[in-house]
């Protein structure tokens, strides 16, 4: 049986202005341009606070995100009552170029 | 009921069967002009359930070349043609189903929480006991929790302050570690030598906050000097803002001295029970 296909998530952090702008966009514009599947949410606090079921299912298989800090963003998904898999790559965009960011969610199987 | 239990459209943009597919900056100048807009959007290149919770609605945006595809879906569906919309007029499609469906405006409220880091937080309560405004709760199992997000006071990350083992972070704070940056030896030893908020402030915020005002009472009865205790309670405050970056806003609002008495006193006998109860169910630790 084949393993379960990486999920691929993109936090935007729409509703603050920690993420570099710049980034945010460059990461998103490579992801649409890519032409895989991937999920696009405004803002991965929100979703804890509002309990979102989408995040036991992000968190139910291998899943690449692209967000904040990881300790915040296990945080979140804990919070949510669905802990992310240790296995869960979390990418910064607060810290890391985005160039980095994007070829480390597409990086090939 | 809280503005986080309101229903919420979320977008889909299709491009399996029965859809073309979008150019590639078509496609993610939609994507960006609806995220800015609070919509979250998933990329769908077949029928697989798309999960959303029961109050929500699904709008399926796609370049359709015959009738809309079956999806399997749980909540309400509706299918927007896309052939020719710019972002513009496609988030104002978005909206309109948000309007008309009663969905609360996303962005409306700053997701501004604290957010526990289990693997380093002891349970003390302390916290809990911190908050003035209800923000923490104890589960059944006996566990600190945040419990009421949207009573949190914006930009405010004072609890953070008080957590022994910095252990609360608020992901959208700008500097680490309480924005979740990871916990240095630096960081560390700044608790220790905080030790706790009573060394910081000369007294314990609640009973600063209450001598300061009785003071300032006092001062007033006896010299009807309104001036002078006006500038004490300013004084204090802008201690506070500073040591711990609370926003005026928030130290502006705070409860009067009496309630705050009050409050404190419940939060004393929350974590009194709760850690009464822990101690009695090993599970709870």
């Amino acid at each position: 049986m084949s393993a379960p296909p990486v999920r691929i998530l993109y936090c935007h952090c729409a509703f603050a202005r920690v993420v570099p702008t710049d980034v945010k966009s460059s990461v998103l514009a490579t992801l649409a341009a890519s032409g895989v599947e991937f999920e696009a949410v405004p803002d991965l606090c929100e979703m804890s606070a509002r309990q979102d079921p989408r995040m036991a299912e992000l968190a139910s298989g291998p899943v690449r995100l692209a967000a904040c800090y990881p300790r915040a963003v296990r945080g979140l998904f804990e919070a949510a009552g669905s802990p992310l898999p240790g296995s869960a790559q979390i990418l910064n965009m607060r810290a890391e170029p985005a160039e980095k960011v994007a070829a480390a969610l597409l990086t090939e199987e | 009921m809280s503005r986080l239990d309101t229903a919420q459209v979320r977008t889909v943009i299709y491009e399996g069967p029965g859809s073309l597919p979008l150019e590639a900056n078509v496609r993610s100048q939609i994507m960006a002009a609806l995220l800015e807009k609070g919509f979250a959007v998933t990329s769908l290149r077949d029928r697989r359930p798309v999960t959303a919770l029961p109050r929500d609605f699904l709008l399926v945006l796609g370049r359709f070349v015959s009738e809309p595809p079956q999806f399997h879906s749980e909540v309400a569906l509706r299918f927007q043609q896309i052939e020719g919309m710019d972002s513009g007029a496609v988030v104002k499609a978005a909206e309109e189903l948000q309007a008309n469906t009663g969905g609360v405006k996303a962005g409306a409220w700053k997701p501004w929480f604290p957010v526990i880091d289990y693997t380093r937080c002891t349970n003390c309560m302390q916290c809990l006991s911190f908050c003035l405004f209800d923000v923490y709760g104890v589960s059944a199992g006996g566990k600190i929790q945040v419990r009421n997000h949207d009573n949190c006071k914006t930009d405010c990350p004072a609890c953070s302050r008080v957590c022994p083992e910095v252990a609360i972070m608020f992901p959208k704070y700008r500097h680490g570690p309480i924005n979740g940056d990871q916990v240095s030896e630096d960081d560390m030893r700044r608790e220790a030598m905080k030790v706790d908020i009573s060394a910081l402030l000369g007294g314990d915020i609640y009973s600063l906050l209450r001598d300061r005002s009785a003071k300032a009472k006092s001062r007033f009865s006896k010299e009807r000097d309104d001036e002078r205790a006006l500038k004490e309670r300013q004084n204090c405050l802008l201690k506070l803002q500073k040591e711990m970056d609370i926003p005026m806003e928030v130290l502006a609002s705070l409860p009067s001295p009496e309630a705050i008495r009050a409050k404190a006193e419940q939060a004393a006998a929350r974590v009194r029970d709760a850690l009464t109860s822990n101690s009695s169910t090993p599970e709870a630790s």
